[in-house]
């Protein structure tokens, strides 16, 4: 390592606050961190960039204390630390802001601000001082608006955001870990969080950001470190210098466009099979209908809250109905998940841990959870033919890493999504409805999914897709139905409509 | 990892188990000596175990669907008295032994179906809903025995139960029966798989098509089925009905299931485990009672092995986690 920096910069040459050098974190049987070096100067936004998989959850839990490094050595001010346990992380300076906010609901804001550190006089709180020193911390942040006796559970996302970098600053963090902040938040509330995470910087803290957004990197970020499968791939590229395309490439290890399978057309002829009509749900949507033909795609494009879930949740008896009719086939539907099951509708919810996986049971029987009651004689299980029909279609759809006894709980998002898609190709569906099928993966993965999807409507399924992404919805779908307010008001070609059309249709429809 | 911590978790934890009982035998021959060591002993022990054994195979399933059933001692103690009534034993008198076995069986799996009903259907939380039948059961077999001990006067019962198959009495073999009728039912057959998917994840296992209400429903029953049988068994037993019969089954049958291994919030679940649980409960009982020393200290001894268990459980857990991160 050299340690005089080279690199022509306006600011002087600084020593770096913190420093990892060969770090390496050994599972039983898994090696996730390989080799990570990692460099971080006072007062800059370095982003931290990878795969999912490719080690930053690992390397975050290292650095925030609650995993111990198998090999390498962090420095903080050029002196070895040992970070043993997360009190230690924040006594040296460390505050990580995890994905899931970590707040306690049922306390205030100035509460949790000083959970764990609270300001008391032989147990009894100074609670007057605290909610001083908190609104002090709030304004800095530029939030004088939340009251320290505000309950954090009646906060949204971005706030609870807020709690939990005030309570950063007030451990004096000098290093602020945020993994995937603006996931949570609309782009009003990510350019307030852009807003605060400069003016940190500029107040000599350092800020390792992470996201999935390449623009936001672009917008926010000083320096990259680019992870791939454990190992530090890139290490402090300046963000001005280095084309996106490079970063997708040192991502994924192949240049990769937003590239979408071609669409080879729907046959006139071909038989509608899933047919929807006067679809209604109280006062969440109304008046939807909707024919999909084998082979075809179908996408819903929509905002959050816009009712598009909903609609695919109750189409497959998830919800009942309060008016309208689904057909599969031509045959009318009863209500109910299991009828849609038995009628060859498939449903990749948008949550694809508390909906989807049963997260500590393996991956053959997250497969085979819709068809193990068919594969069984008698009510016998058969397991020698449920992992059969798992294997090949972890071999079809290349799913990563292959062996179907370890938990799902150890797979990444792209091959979540993955064993959910294999468990309705084993069962065979008809219909497959898919809500947000790409969120939490990553770029790389997202063109194989991408690929399965047109696929499974080729070999004659017909799929609905439902995403945030508008341009996802219309490179991928055949056909698009745009939803505002509980309901449709569009319908046409995904061709024949670009992103902007789209967008004025939904902010028509939300004023009407 | 995951290989390992799947193949090597199981076998531990059972190694566990298999260690405390052997560490129980050999305390109990070096105080009690040949008094611990015969097998008329070991006959004592397994009858003892047998009742909440049966009850606890029901608990295993409920428990591994993360749910929770109080009610079993009540209505084991309700079962036990509807079987013993006068009515019921002159109907026996006429019709035969089975009338009695039957009846006890009939009201245990009522007593579930209510249960699983008010939980499944009526989303009563499982807590609630068993903890009211506790009460209910338990009055309305003190109502219908008048709080008098209702002594079963059938030959022909008798002449069944009190049989000892190659040497081990009849409620023994039942215990036996129903032990590996469960380990069946839930490692091979689509029943326990749905259970073990119900208690890991719920709604993934509602929107993958399986019928969670009935199969919750099921499971209730099931757990009052056992109890009914747990009736039958200590009649055979205790040879009369009485209101008090199963009191606080439903705690050792809970610590008997943690202890081995079974996951209170649900999504894993084990017979063997349960067994060896109710085994070690059964055998530190009658050390105790060899060396006559007072129940208060063997229910001390009781409540550290429960804690012990767990924290070795946690322990477990916590590495299983750590290295599925």
């Amino acid at each position: 390592m050299v340690d005089a920096d080279p690199q022509p910069t306006e600011q002087p040459a600084q020593q770096p606050l913190l420093r990892m050098r060969g770090i390496v974190k050994e599972f039983p049987g898994a090696r996730a961190l390989d080799g990570v070096d990692l460099e971080v100067r006072p007062g800059e936004v370095h982003c931290l960039l990878g795969q999912n998989g490719a080690g930053k959850s690992t390397l975050i839990k290292t650095l925030a204390g609650a995993h111990q490094p198998t090999a390498g050595e962090i420095l903080i001010d050029e002196e070895p630390v040992v970070i043993a346990n997360p009190v230690a992380a924040l006594r040296l300076g460390i505050a990580t802001i995890y994905q899931e906010l970590d707040v306690v609901d049922g306390l205030t804001v100035a509460e949790n601000i000083y959970l764990g550190h609270e300001l008391a006089t032989g147990g009894v709180t100074r609670r007057s001082e605290a909610a001083r020193n908190t609104r002090k911390i709030l304004d800095r942040l530029g939030h004088k608006e939340i009251s320290p006796h505000r309950e954090v559970g009646s906060l949204p996302a971005a706030g609870k955001q807020i709690v939990q970098l005030a309570r950063a600053l007030s451990r004096d963090a000098r290093v602020v870990i945020m993994d995937e902040p603006s996931a949570v938040l609309d782009s009003e509330e990510v350019g307030n969080l852009h807003r605060i995470v400069r003016e940190l910087t500029a107040d000599g803290v350092a800020v390792v950001y992470i996201s999935h957004r390449l623009e936001e990197i672009r917008q926010l970020g000083d320096r990259i470190t680019v992870l791939k499968d454990g190992r530090t791939v890139a290490e402090s590229l300046t963000v001005a210098d280095t084309p996106t395309k490079e970063l997708i490439q040192l991502m994924t290890g192949r240049s990769v466009e937003y590239a979408f399978p071609d669409r080879p057309g729907v046959a006139e002829d071909a038989a509608p099979v899933l047919q929807v009509e006067g679809l209604g749900l109280g006062d969440v949507f109304a008046d939807v209908s909707l024919t999909v033909r084998a082979g075809e795609i179908v996408g819903l494009a929509g905002l959050v809250g816009s009712g598009r879930s909903e609609i695919l949740e109750t189409i497959y008896g998830a919800r009942k109905a309060t008016s309208g009719t689904v057909r599969v086939g031509g045959k009318r539907l009863r209500s109910g998940v299991d009828a849609a099951v038995s009628a060859g509708i498939g449903l990749c919810p948008e949550e694809r841990k508390s909906q989807g996986l049963i997260l500590d049971e393996p991956v053959y029987r997250n497969i085979t959870l819709s068809t193990f009651s068919r594969m069984a004689r008698a009510g016998l299980l058969d397991e020698r033919a449920e992992r059969a029909a798992a294997r090949e279609q972890v071999e079809a759809l290349d799913l990563r890493p292959a062996g179907v006894e370890r938990s799902a709980r150890t797979l990444s998002g792209g091959n979540q999504q993955k064993a959910l898609l294999a468990r309705w190709l084993v069962h065979g569906c008809r219909v497959l409805l898919l809500d947000e099928p790409t969120r939490g993966v990553d770029v790389g993965a997202r063109a194989e999914i991408y690929n399965l999807i047109r696929r499974l409507a080729d070999d004659g399924a017909a799929v609905v897709v439902v995403s945030s992404e508008i341009p996802e919805v219309l490179g991928l779908a055949d056909r698009v139905l745009v939803i505002s307010d509980g309901k449709a008001v569009h319908e046409g070609p995904a061709r024949e409509i670009d992103e902007h059309a789209v967008l004025d249709l939904v902010m028509e429809g939300s004023v009407a | 990892m995951s290989q390992r911590s799947a193949l090597m978790g199981p076998a531990l934890r059972m190694g566990g188990l298999v260690l405390a009982l052997v560490l129980l035998v050999v305390v109990g021959v070096a105080t009690g000596g040949e008094r611990f060591w015969s097998f008329g002993n070991f006959t004592t022990i397994l009858s003892l175990a047998a009742v909440i054994g049966v009850v606890s195979i029901g608990m295993t399933f409920v428990i591994t669907s993360g749910g929770i059933d109080l009610s079993v001692g009540s209505v084991l103690g309700l079962a036990s008295i509807w079987a013993s009534t006068l009515a019921t034993q002159y109907a026996a008198e006429d019709y035969g032994w089975w009338v009695i076995v039957v009846t006890a069986m009939a009201v245990g799996l009522g007593a579930g179906l209510v249960n699983g009903a008010l939980i499944a259907y009526g989303k009563v939380p499982a807590f609630i809903a068993t903890l009211a039948m506790l009460a209910a059961a338990r009055g309305l077999a003190e109502i219908i025995a008048g709080r008098r001990t209702q002594v079963v006067q059938v030959d022909a019962f008798f002449d069944v139960f009190q049989a000892k198959p190659l040497g081990l009495p009849v409620i023994v073999w039942i215990f036996v029966v129903v032990a590996a009728a469960g380990w069946f039912l839930l490692n091979r057959t689509t029943f326990g798989r749905r259970t073990v998917a119900v208690g890991g994840n719920p709604e993934a296992s509602r929107l993958a098509g399986i019928k969670i209400k009935r199969h919750t429903l099921y499971l209730y029953a099931l757990s009052g089925l056992a109890a009914g049988i747990g009736g039958v068994m200590i009649l055979a037993r205790t040879t009369a009905g009485s209101s008090t019969n199963g009191l606080f089954y439903e705690l050792d049958a809970i610590a008997a299931v943690v202890v081995g291994g079974t996951l209170l919030v649900g999504g894993r679940g084990t017979i063997t485990g349960t067994v060896l649980g109710v085994l070690i409960f059964a055998t530190l009982t009658n050390v105790f009672v060899i060396n006559n020393i007072d129940s208060s200290v063997q229910a001390i001894a009781k409540g550290a092995i429960i804690v012990f268990a767990v924290l070795l459980q946690q322990w477990f857990a916590s590495r299983e986690r750590v290295s599925a991160t």
